[in-house]
């Protein structure tokens, strides 16, 4: 079977970072030449696997950040106290080897099939999963139009900032800055709640599906709104991923 | 500890059950909650993996790595699949 992962397998291989992209400060996105790739659907993951000279062992999921047809790239924010995250964006290098498995995950996916309006929500790095939706809708030439709502930091932590600044037709970018904003700042400046969700969020008369993806916190608090709102909850998709990460 | 959900765990269900389960079907076995496995709460203290009700917080799953053997206890579960 050389060249095709088995169907229903699940296997660890090595792929190789082809490119390294600086995203901000603290965050990378690795480009990776996975040998037996059997292909991913937008808003998948994989985890990945590093061992040290002893065999210890440390496994970690990350979201993939490109659209299904285009390479395989994960998009990495160093955490400090971090096991994992300061070895990919800190020494790995174009030409390295990783270890990983993937693609993981079918249920906070989105196929154009699927529909919308989508309303897209990310707290720090939970924009990684939504910007592989954002290009598998762009690829496919879906209409469906997109509103983002974008948590960051600081301007500077947003991922991903020159593609989203130029979004494709009836995409709307919109971000609020919780820490602290540019001199003549005019978007929003605080954390996600209801109020916030009543100005930028879709009707719930227009049926829209929503996808919800940041550290623990920001995913709860944004859900109930949305829920509060009218929102079906089998029309909301959450993916949490700890404490770690800003919004 | 806070919650992660099933999704996060996809990549440990598929070694235990062979397969892609995050959206496989689950219904708790204390207060009949039907749920999918990506929409359940995750926990991971150091020690393995603890999988809850998000309705009535009972445990449904826990998974315990030791070497290369993985230890699953799915006895809060009524149906999985």
């Amino acid at each position: 079977m050389a060249g095709t992962a088995l169907r229903g397998r699940l296997t660890w291989q090595v792929a190789k970072v082809s490119a390294v992209t600086v995203e901000t400060a603290s965050v990378r996105t690795l480009t990776l030449d996975v040998p037996h790739w059997p292909g991913h659907r937008a808003g998948q993951h994989l985890d990945i696997r590093l061992t040290d000279e002893d065999g210890y062992v440390a496994e970690r999921s990350y979201s993939i950040a490109s659209a299904p047809g285009e390479p395989v790239a994960i998009t990495v924010e160093r955490l400090d106290d971090g096991e994992v995250s300061p070895y990919l964006t800190d020494e790995l290098r174009a030409g390295d080897d990783l270890e990983l498995r993937g693609p993981i995950g079918g249920y906070f996916v989105w196929e154009p099939e699927n529909g919308g309006p989508l309303l897209l929500l990310a707290g720090g790095s939970g924009i990684v999963p939504l910007r592989s939706i954002l290009r598998h809708r762009e690829r496919t030439g879906s209409t469906v139009p997109v509103r983002l709502l974008y948590s960051a930091r600081t301007l500077n932590d947003v991922i991903y900032r020159a593609e989203l600044d130029r979004p494709g037709s009836d995409v709307e970018v919109i971000y609020t800055l919780t820490r602290s904003q540019p001199p003549g700042w005019s978007g929003y400046a605080r954390r996600a709640d209801a109020a916030l969700l009543a100005e930028v969020a879709w009707p719930a008369a227009a049926m829209p599906l929503a996808y919800v993806c940041g550290p623990t916190s920001f995913v709860e608090a944004v859900s109930q709104a949305l829920v509060q709102s009218g929102y079906p909850p089998e029309r909301i998709k959450t993916e949490r991923f700890g404490a770690t990460g800003g919004t | 500890m806070e919650a992660l959900d099933g999704n996060a765990i996809g990549g440990l269900l598929w070694e235990v059950f062979g397969t892609e389960m995050t959206d496989a079907a689950s219904v708790c076995a204390s207060c009949g909650a039907a749920r999918l496995v990506a929409e359940l709460a995750v926990y991971r203290p150091a020690l393995g993996t603890v999988v809850r009700c998000r309705s009535c917080d009972s445990v449904l799953m826990v998974f315990v790595k030791i070497h290369d053997r993985t230890c699953v206890d799915l006895l809060g579960l009524a149906t999985l699949g």
